[in-house]
């Protein structure tokens, strides 16, 4: 038994490699979380009940506002959430707290569609 | 002269073959660079002068056969600064082929981020950045992998 294979020689003959890559990794993970962090909030909350807006709220106003016969969004902190919903599986609720442009809570069943836009446009503005 | 031609050839083929699958993501940019194994084969075994024919004369083929003056203006930034950044990387020796395919790769996506900002003369563009660099980490990885491979199989056979 002659035959070094060693993972820890691997690795110690290829340390510069592995810094290098692991340097690049590093900057991708900073890129991602700064894009992450500048994420820019919207300013409204638009209502949506089968594909038709019933309402827009402004996400600096606190308030709890009913949807339909089966659903209440809560706005709290330019934070938007599902408090209650009657269908069955909660998706919506469990959503969590949207706040950011382009983010949705969606009540499946009961057709209802929550998303985050800027003051008067109500689409998606990507560049695509 | 021969083995260039072939080169440019198989390059050309991976990169047909490879856009005829469909994209696994939706990000623009995305792909795995098949072709770049000519590229990073002729690098490492004919040298730079030959690396920088074939991948010049693959880029502009390509472009003029399948793609557009704006495909070309992309491509072909991405091959100049993937190949500048592999021969640096090369030429200091203490980088195995892997880590410079892999380095070859970010400097490629970012080159085609930046002529996207100067093109769309916008540079929302840059939100694609750290999708595009993840992508050419993981792809730059798998075209090491296989170029390593190849050079490691023909080591003893002479080219020109």
């Amino acid at each position: 038994m002659s035959e070094k294979i060693s993972v820890k020689k691997f690795l110690y003959e290829h340390r510069r490699d592995l810094v290098l890559i692991l340097s690049l990794i590093l900057v991708a993970i900073i890129l991602m979380l700064s894009i992450m962090l500048t994420a820019k909030g919207g300013a409204f909350v638009k209502v949506e009940i089968d594909g038709i807006e019933v309402a827009k709220y402004s996400l600096d106003k606190d308030g709890e506002y009913p949807i339909g016969e089966g659903n209440t969004l809560v706005i709290e902190d330019g934070e938007a959430y599902m408090k209650y919903a009657d269908c069955p599986d909660s998706t919506c609720i469990r959503t969590g707290r949207i706040s950011k442009r382009g983010q949705t809570i969606i009540c499946l069943p009961n057709k209802v569609a929550v998303t985050v836009v800027t003051d008067g446009a109500g689409g998606a503005d990507m560049v695509s | 002269m021969t083995t260039l031609a072939m080169l440019v050839a198989t390059a050309m083929i991976l990169s047909f073959v490879e856009s005829q699958i469909p994209p696994i993501v939706p990000i623009p940019g995305v792909k795995l660079g098949l072709a770049n194994i000519a590229t990073l084969f002729a690098l490492y075994k004919l040298g730079i002068p030959d690396a920088f024919t074939v991948s010049v004369i693959r880029v502009s083929l390509s472009a003029l056969l399948f793609g557009s003056v704006s495909s070309f203006a992309y491509a072909i930034s991405g091959a100049i600064l993937s190949l500048g950044v592999m021969i640096a990387l090369k030429h200091l020796k203490i980088f195995a082929t892997f880590t410079v395919s892999i380095a070859g790769a970010v400097a490629h996506n970012i080159a085609q981020i930046g002529v996207a900002m100067l093109i769309l003369q916008t540079e929302v563009v840059i939100y694609y950045l750290p999708a595009l660099f993840i992508s050419g980490i993981a792809t730059g990885a798998v075209i090491g992998l296989i170029g390593a491979v190849l050079l490691k199989k023909l080591d003893g056979v002479a080219l020109k």
